[in-house]
């Protein structure tokens, strides 16, 4: 027997060969996927950003250079002076203009006591988020026991309930701003409709989700006593999902807080305004201040919030979505 | 069961019988909070006085404005006759003659300073009209200026309007020159007009006429379908059509205004409107560039709005993909690299995707290029962070066993770690490919492209709310489409690795950890 033989594969018998050229021939298909779906993809993505460069005002490769520009332009006179826009202290670089004019923004809870502009923004931004999170799970979490099959028998209702929730998620935040920016002229109070319509729909999702994975035997225990459908809602139901929907509404408090800086930065109020108008007029030490406490707030809000969750619903609360 | 038997139990568990205070009025107190907050909000946000100043009126018409357009009709007094204008760009084209305005005609003499313009030349005379016709002479009103010699006043005879009746609903309006008369169902009321001083009703106002002082305008409501003023020098009128008009073919096309089968004919076999083209690419080209509906402008903004959350996402998963193995402690070792990434991470993911959208829109210019950079430095973020903690909860076993056959570390990612995460990365990748569909709509309104801008733009004009009414079908319908195909994908590739236990749709959101 020489070494060659050895390499060999063994010889296989009929059926093994059948087994095996079958084999083979699911693994060249699936190749074959594979490759062709990487192809498409390939060709989608070049197309697509083809496409995007010929339609953008400037084109990549020519803006390329300048992108970082920006950065530089940001540079502020010192170090010192986004703290004192941050805490609109006067700056000695004050020549009247709107660039440096800091003190004027400052909100006065007494004649001394002041709220800095940018912080007094940040709350309206924050006020927004939780106010509309709150209102939006309100009605969330009214309308979510209609939509569950385990609780609601009647299919019409549920069908109502359901593409209700869903139209209502898919409606795009701004256009709900923008009418109501209409009729109520600039201010919060559209951002605050705008982000609790979207919130109801996208936490009624969830919530009724939740709700028909709930342990239905509490529910049976009550049905047995003869408790009507609001205590078997309220007294089997509510008790094991609350800690869930608690989470739920963490998560979308979270995006909530971006969802209101976006809004504003089109006309709502809040932070977002006075970002986009820092950015637009080239005040420097104003956007560093105001991205700053920006980042600061989100990253302080994601974390209490996933600290919140763990405590709440342990390990499995940390699926961060975006759940919308 | 007893009375002792009962007290043993409680005795057993005190915990569910007697509970600690706060666990008792955890409800209330939650529900109390909040009533507290919202009336903090209330107050915070001057709620009160906003929902006060809020114009509500407005908030119906613009409402019905996203189903229904408008026409408008100015009756315009002149001294012994009337003449009709509608607005410039009028949805009823160049020379509109709506059936239901009627119109009387009569000879008429009048004095014009300069050589007169052309008399209109039409005999159509209404004979539904129960307005006496004018009186036949009067002086002449303001002459039409451009003529700085000293003219010869000269009465010319023509053939003008000399009373008018617009029909809307149930509703009618009658003008002539002096007098208007309005009627609701079986209501009617006369006003008499001192031309450009005063208008005067002879009877009491019924409630849906309303005039804020004796002889100003007076503003008629004929409900849904209409409304109108009746000023000291014309009338307007607005009566309101359902539908959306000129949706297809604007009022400058050769199409416009025909019924959909001879347009067809005139596609498949009419003769050349235009010599220099066909008449399909000339109704194409048409369509593409109607005036009122810009319906090449919307398709193409949608485009980019897809086109940025596909390459958005695309690219975040591929940079997202070698940094979460870099991320991941149980698959890079040094802890150096693990705290560095994850935070590079945390960084693109809590600037928020307005910042790096305002930054790009500053780099790049308006448009697709701003928006998907924005949302592929986000996402990378986003995907780094999810594909690493889907990474540090794999089965290690695979691992320890392709390892034990001597693979190289490259071997052991590829045979040994790959197959258990790719499903959850690609399904994670299309999730936030589908909401991202959602959120590119939205940064665009800040200049970062897509149909966001032109959505918004159309917004604060508040006169186009039927293109508003439009382009969010059209969002709505891609939204749906793309749900539809990231479901279909994802219950596809979980259906291979997760066989839950439960028939929940995978289309709903994947919990990470569940998911691993």
């Amino acid at each position: 027997m020489s070494a060659t033989d050895v390499c060999r594969a063994p010889a296989l018998s009929p059926v093994g060969a059948t087994v095996e050229r079958h084999w083979r021939d699911l693994a060249a298909r699936r190749r074959l996927y594979t490759v062709g779906g990487l192809v498409f993809l390939f060709l989608a993505l070049s197309g697509s950003l083809w496409f995007a460069n010929e339609t953008n005002a400037g084109k990549f490769f020519d803006r390329l250079p300048h992108v970082a520009d920006f950065f530089a332009e940001l540079k502020p006179r010192d170090w010192f002076d986004p703290a004192r826009a941050l805490f609109d202290l006067p700056s000695p670089y004050d020549d009247g203009s709107l660039k440096f004019d800091y003190p004027e923004g400052r909100v006065y809870l007494t004649q001394s006591i002041y709220i800095p502009e940018y912080f007094h923004r940040m709350i309206e931004t924050l006020n927004i988020a939780l106010f509309s999170t709150l209102v939006g799970a309100t009605f969330g979490f009214l309308l979510c026991f209609f939509a569950a099959g385990n609780i609601t028998a009647s299919r019409w209702l549920r069908f109502v309930t359901r593409r209700f929730l869903e139209i209502v998620r898919a409606f795009p935040e701004i256009v709900i701003a923008g009418f109501f920016l209409a009729i109520f002229s600039l201010g919060p109070i559209p951002a605050i409709i705008a982000v609790s319509i979207h919130t109801v729909g996208a936490l009624g999702k969830m919530f009724f989700e939740v709700v028909e994975n709930a342990d239905m035997k509490p529910e049976e225990g009550l049905r047995a006593v003869g408790a009507n459908w609001v205590e078997r809602v309220w007294f089997g139901i509510v008790p094991q999902i609350l800690p869930n929907f608690m989470s739920y509404f963490l998560l979308r408090l979270e995006i909530n807080v971006r969802a209101s800086t976006i809004l504003g930065a089109v006309g709502a109020g809040g932070i977002g305004e006075s970002l986009r108008l820092s950015i637009g007029r080239g005040h420097e030490a104003k956007t560093i201040a105001i991205v700053f406490l920006l980042f600061c707030t989100i990253v302080a809000v994601d974390q209490l919030s996933a600290w919140l969750r763990h405590r709440l619903v342990g390990r499995q609360a940390f699926a961060y979505g975006r759940g919308e | 069961m007893n009375p002792d038997a009962i007290d043993a139990i409680a005795a057993r568990h005190p915990d569910a019988f007697r509970r600690s205070l706060w666990k008792r009025y955890a409800t209330p107190i939650g529900i109390l909070l909040c009533i507290l907050y919202t009336f903090y909000c209330s107050w915070f946000f001057s709620v009160g006085s906003v929902l006060e100043k809020a114009n509500w009126n407005l908030a119906g018409a613009y409402l019905a404005d996203w189903v229904s357009y408008e026409i408008r009709p100015d009756i315009e007094f002149k001294d012994n006759h009337l003449t009709i204008d509608y607005s410039r760009f009028s949805k009823l084209g160049s020379n509109p003659n709506p059936d239901w305005v009627a119109k009387q005609m009569a000879v008429i003499e009048r004095q014009v300073e300069a050589a007169p313009a052309p008399a209109i030349a039409t005999n159509k005379s209404s004979q539904d009209s129960f307005m006496a016709p004018g009186a036949p002479t009067a002086e002449s009103p303001a002459a039409p200026s451009g003529q700085s010699a000293p003219a010869v006043p000269e009465t010319v005879r023509e053939n003008a309007v000399v009373a008018a009746t617009v029909t809307l609903g149930n509703g009618q309006i009658a003008v002539t020159p002096s007098l208007v008369t309005v009627t609701r169902g079986a209501e009617s009321v006369v006003f008499d007009i001192a031309k450009g001083s005063s208008v005067t009703p002879r009877t009491p106002l019924p409630d849906w006429i309303e005039q804020r002082r004796p002889g100003s305008t007076a503003y008629v409501s004929f409900g849904f379908l209409g409304r109108a003023e009746v000023q000291n020098d014309e009338v307007v009128a607005w009566r309101r059509f359902f539908g959306w008009a000129n949706f297809v073919f604007d009022t400058n096309s050769p199409f416009w205004g025909k019924p959909f089968g001879e347009v067809a004919s005139l596609i498949v076999s009419g003769a050349r409107i235009n010599p220099s083209r066909s008449n399909a690419a000339l109704a194409w080209d048409n369509i593409l560039n109607n005036a009122e509906w810009q319906h090449g402008d919307v398709w193409l903004k949608l485009l980019q709005t897809i086109v940025m959350a596909f390459v958005g996402t695309v690219l975040a998963s591929i940079v997202a993909f070698p940094l979460a193995f870099l991320a991941a402690r149980n698959v890079t070792p040094s802890r150096i690299a693990n705290q560095v990434t994850k935070r590079f991470f945390d960084f693109l993911r809590s600037v928020d995707m307005l910042i790096w959208a305002l930054f790009f829109t500053r780099g790049f210019g308006p448009g697709p290029l701003a928006g998907m950079s924005a949302i592929f430095f986000t996402d990378t973020g986003t995907l780094g962070k999810l594909y690493s903690e889907a990474l540090e909860n794999i089965d290690d076993k695979q691992r320890e066993g392709i390892r034990s056959v001597g693979a190289t570390p490259a071997m052991v990612q590829r045979y040994g770690v790959l197959p258990q995460v790719l499903p959850v990365f690609l399904s994670q990748s299309l999730y936030f490919w589908e909401s991202n569909t959602r959120s590119a709509t939205i940064i665009g309104a800040v200049g970062a492209g897509g149909i966001g801008l032109k959505l918004w733009e159309a917004m604060r004009t508040n006169t186009n709310w039927a293109n508003v009414f439009y382009m969010v079908l059209l969002i709505l319908l891609v939204v749906f489409v793309f749900d539809n195909i990231s479901s279909y994908l994802r219950r596809k590739l979980m259906g291979s690795v997760a066989n839950s236990n439960d028939e929940r749709r995978v289309s709903a959101r994947p919990p990470a950890a569940q998911i691993a």
